[in-house]
C-alpha cells in the first residue's frame, strides 16, 4: 500500500514540474509576444489603436466608388484581362521552368541515384540558398540589369522553384524503389535513361503535385513582383492605386479579379492534386 | 493458348500506341507554352533592354570599391573620398599612402596607380602609362586643350573638346573643364568596420584589443555600430523588425485561428451554417492573398513592422484556420470519451482530451510557417516600408550601393536560413519532448 502512496507523491511532484515549467515558458512566450507588439507599434508610422478605427476607410472607399459605377466594372476586367493572363504566364513558365530544374537538380542531390556523389553536397547548398533568397531581391537585381518587363520576375520566381521544388522532389526520390533502376542498370542502360525510365514514372505524380502546390504559391509572387515593377496585374494595380481617389473602381476590379484567380486555382489544384495522389476512385474529398 | 496471347496483343496494342502520343504529346504541350509565353514576354526585346554597362557595374562594384582623387580646377582644392561619398570623405591633409597631397593649394598632387601608372593632378594634368606614353592635358575656359602621344587613339581613350576619360587597368582618369578626377579600384568592401572620422580606421585587430582591453571597448563598439556608411546599428534593427513581424504575424494568426479551428470542424461544431461560415472567412483571407492586405493595412497604419505582422497575421489565420480544423476532424475521439467518462465539462475535455493530441501537428505546422515568413516578411517590408526589405529596396533605388545590396542579400540568406534551422530544431524539440504526453 505504501508502494502506491509513493508512486503518487512521486508522480504528483514530477506533473507539478512539468506544470511549473510548461507555465513558465507560456508566460515566457506571452511576454515575447507583447513586447514584440509594443515594439512593432512603437517603430511603426501610424499606432495600432490610431489606425484601427481607420482600418476599414480605404476598403469602404474603394468598395463605394465601385458600387456607385458598378456598370464599368465588365469593362474593367475585360480591360485588366491582358494583365492578369501575363502575371498567370510569369508563374505558369515560372513553375515549369523551375520544375524542370527542379527534377535535374534532384536526380543529382539524391544519394543512389546521383552520378556525382561528390556533388551532392555542394549543390544541396545551392538549392538552399536559392530557397532562401526572397524572389523580390533576385527580381529587383534583375529588373536593373535586364530593365523592367515580365522576364525578370518570371527568371526571380523560376530561381527561388528550383531550389524549393528541388528540394522536395529529392525527398519523393529517396522513397523511389531502386528495384526498376537496377534492372534497367542489368541491360546496359545510361543513367538518362535509368532516370527517364526508372525513377520518373515512379515519382511523376508527386512532382506534378508538388508543382502544382507550386504553382498556387507562385500566382501570389507574381502578382506581388507585378507591384514592384515586373508587369502584369500587380503593376496596374499599383497604377491605380497611386492615383487615389477616382480609380478606385478600376482598383476594386483587379482586386476583385485577382481574388477570383486565386480561389479558382486554389481550388481546381487542390482538386487535381488530391487524384493524383489519391487516384481517380478517391473518395476521400474532404468536404470544404 | 495463341488465341490469348494474341487477345492481350490486340488488347496492349492500343493501350501502349497511347502512351506513345502521350510520350511525345507532353513535352510538346509544354514547350509549346513556354514558346507562347516567351514571346509574350518579348524575349527578342530583351536584347534591347539589357543594360550590360548596369551589369558590370553591379558586379565589380559588389566585390571592390573605388576611391576618387579629385581636383576642382575651378578653385584648386584637392580632395580624396571613397565612392566620391561625402561620408568617405578623408580629412584635410589626410591621403591613403599611393596619394602625395601637394605641400600646399597650388602644389601639384601625385597619385601613383602602382605599375608605372603615375598620374599628377595640377594645372596641367599629366598621365604616364606604360607603354604607351604620357598624356597631359591643361583644362581651362577653352576646354581640356589635351595632348596625346602620337598615334591613333586607342578605344581605352574616349577624348572630345570638354572632356577626356582615360581607362586603364590601374585606374580611371577623367578630365573636364572644371574637374580633374583619378579613380584607383580596390578589392573589399570599404569602411566596412569604421569610416575614416573614426580614430580606428585602419588599425590592425591586434591594436584594435589592446585598445579595447585598456578600456575603450565601448568606443569601439559605439563607433562600428554608429559606422555612417554600413549603418550596422541600422541593419541590425532592420533584422529584428523582420523577425518580429514573421513573429508577430505568425504566432497572432496561429492563436487566432485555433478557437476559429474548432468552429470549422466537423466533429466539433455541429451547426452546419457555423462552419460554412467559418471556412468561407478562411477562404476569404487567405483568397485575398497577402499583397492586398499590406496595401489595405498600410493604408490604415502606415509603414512599419505593425503593418507587416497584421498583414502576415490576417493571411495565415486563413491558412491555420483550414489546416487546424482539418487537424481536428482528424483527433482520436477515444482520448476525449475517456476524458468525459471522468466527468470533466467541455472545457476540461478540450484541455486535456484535444489539445495534447493536435499539439505536435499545430506546432510544426506553425513553426515552418514561422520560417517561411521570415522570407514573405522581407517582401512584405519592401512594399510597405519595413525591416531589411525596406533597406534592401532603399539600396537598390540608388543604383550605385551594390556592395550594401550585396551585403544585405548576404544577411536575408544567413537569416532565413538560420530561422530555418531554429525552427527545425524547436519542431525535434517540442514534438518530441510532448511525445510523453501532459
Amino acid at each position: 500500500m505504501t508502494d502506491i502512496s509513493e508512486i503518487q507523491t512521486h508522480y504528483m511532484a514530477q506533473a507539478r514540474r512539468k506544470r511549473g515549467l510548461n507555465g513558465i515558458l507560456l508566460i515566457l512566450f506571452v511576454a515575447l509576444l507583447v513586447a514584440g507588439f509594443m515594439t512593432a507599434n512603437d517603430r511603426n508610422a501610424g499606432g495600432f489603436w490610431d489606425g484601427l478605427p481607420n482600418a476599414l476607410d480605404f476598403p469602404a472607399d474603394v468598395a463605394s466608388e465601385a458600387i456607385a459605377r458598378v456598370a464599368y466594372l465588365p469593362g474593367y476586367f475585360v480591360k485588366y484581362f491582358p494583365s492578369l493572363i501575363e502575371t498567370i504566364n510569369i508563374a505558369g513558365a515560372a513553375t515549369l521552368f523551375g520544375a524542370i530544374g527542379g527534377l535535374m537538380a534532384s536526380l543529382l542531390v539524391t544519394r543512389g541515384l546521383a552520378p556525382f556523389p561528390w556533388l551532392i553536397g555542394p549543390l544541396r547548398r545551392v538549392l538552399d540558398v536559392l530557397r532562401a533568397v526572397p524572389e523580390i531581391v533576385v527580381a529587383l537585381v534583375l529588373i536593373f540589369m535586364l530593365g523592367g518587363g515580365p522576364i525578370p520576375a518570371m527568371l526571380a520566381i523560376a530561381l527561388h522553384t528550383v531550389g524549393a521544388l528541388g528540394k522536395l522532389f529529392s525527398e519523393v526520390n529517396e522513397n523511389a524503389s531502386l528495384k526498376p533502376v537496377e534492372g534497367l542498370a542489368s541491360v546496359g542502360a545510361s543513367w538518362t535513361q535509368r532516370m527517364w525510365l526508372g525513377v520518373i514514372p515512379q515519382v511523376a505524380p508527386n512532382y506534378i503535385s508538388y508543382a502544382l502546390l507550386r504553382f498556387e504559391i507562385n500566382i501570389r509572387a507574381s502578382a506581388i513582383l507585378g507591384f514592384v515593377g515586373a508587369g502584369g496585374i500587380g503593376y496596374d494595380l499599383r497604377n491605380t492605386m497611386s492615383w487615389g481617389q477616382g480609380k478606385f473602381d478600376e482598383a476594386a476590379a483587379i482586386f476583385l479579379l485577382l481574388f477570383i484567380t486565386i480561389v479558382v486555382v486554389d481550388q481546381v489544384s487542390s482538386w487535381a492534386r488530391d487524384r493524383l495522389t489519391h487516384g481517380k476512385s478517391s473518395q476521400r474529398r474532404v468536404e470544404s | 493458348m495463341t488465341a490469348s496471347t494474341t487477345d492481350i496483343h490486340t488488347q496492349v496494342l492500343p493501350i501502349f500506341q497511347r502512351k506513345r502520343v502521350i510520350a511525345i504529346a507532353w513535352p510538346l504541350v509544354i514547350i509549346f507554352y513556354l514558346g507562347y509565353t516567351l514571346f509574350s514576354f518579348d524575349i527578342l526585346g530583351l536584347g534591347e533592354r539589357v543594360n550590360l554597362q548596369n551589369a558590370k557595374t553591379l558586379v565589380s562594384d559588389a566585390y571592390s570599391y573605388k576611391t576618387h582623387v579629385t581636383l576642382d580646377n575651378r578653385n584648386g582644392e584637392t580632395s580624396v573620398s571613397i565612392e566620391g561619398e561625402r561620408k568617405g570623405t578623408y580629412p584635410d591633409g589626410i591621403a591613403p599612402e599611393w596619394v602625395t597631397l601637394g605641400a600646399d593649394q597650388t602644389a601639384d598632387t601625385l597619385v601613383d596607380l602602382g605599375d608605372g601608372y603615375l598620374v599628377t593632378l595640377g594645372e596641367t594634368v599629366r598621365f604616364e602609362i606604360p607603354d604607351y606614353g604620357t598624356f597631359t592635358a591643361t583644362p581651362g575656359r577653352t576646354g581640356v586643350n589635351a595632348t596625346f602621344p602620337a598615334g591613333d587613339l586607342p578605344d581605352w581613350i574616349s577624348a572630345s573638346k570638354n572632356r577626356v576619360a582615360i581607362t586603364t587597368d590601374a585606374g580611371r582618369l577623367s578630365v573636364t573643364r572644371n574637374r580633374s578626377e583619378v579613380f584607383k579600384y580596390a578589392y573589399g568592401w570599404e569602411l566596412f568596420f569604421f569610416t575614416l572620422d573614426s580614430p580606428y580606421h585602419g588599425m590592425g585587430i591586434a591594436t584594435l584589443a589592446s585598445h579595447a582591453f585598456s578600456g575603450e571597448a565601448g568606443a569601439i563598439a559605439n563607433d562600428f555600430w554608429t559606422n555612417k556608411m554600413w549603418r550596422h546599428g541600422d541593419v541590425a534593427w532592420a533584422l529584428v523588425e523582420t523577425v518580429l513581424m514573421a513573429f508577430l504575424g505568425t504566432f497572432g494568426a496561429a492563436i487566432i485561428a485555433l478557437p476559429l479551428g474548432f468552429l470549422a470542424a466537423k466533429n466539433f461544431t455541429p451547426l452546419g451554417s457555423l462552419r460554412f461560415a467559418a471556412r468561407r472567412v478562411f477562404d476569404f483571407l487567405r483568397g485575398v492573398d497577402g499583397l492586398i492586405w499590406t496595401i489595405i493595412l498600410s493604408r490604415a497604419f502606415g509603414p512599419g513592422p505593425l503593418t507587416g505582422s497584421l498583414a502576415i497575421l490576417l493571411t495565415d489565420t486563413g491558412s491555420f484556420g483550414k489546416m487546424f480544423s482539418e487537424a481536428l476532424e482528424n483527433v482520436d475521439e477515444k482520448q476525449i470519451e475517456g476524458i468525459s467518462s471522468t466527468g470533466a465539462k467541455p472545457l476540461q475535455r478540450y484541455r486535456f482530451g484535444v489539445i495534447p493530441q493536435i499539439t505536435p501537428v499545430l506546432l510544426s505546422q506553425v513553426l515552418y510557417y514561422f520560417e517561411s515568413n521570415t522570407r514573405s516578411a522581407t517582401i512584405i517590408g519592401a512594399i510597405t516600408g519595413g525591416g531589411i526589405g525596406l533597406l534592401l529596396t532603399q539600396a537598390i533605388a540608388t543604383q550605385k550601393d551594390w556592395e550594401e545590396v550585396s551585403y544585405y542579400i548576404v544577411l536575408i540568406i544567413l537569416l532565413v536560413m538560420s530561422m530555418d534551422s531554429l525552427s527545425g530544431w524547436l519542431r525535434n524539440k517540442l514534438i518530441k519532448g510532448d511525445e510523453g504526453g501532459h
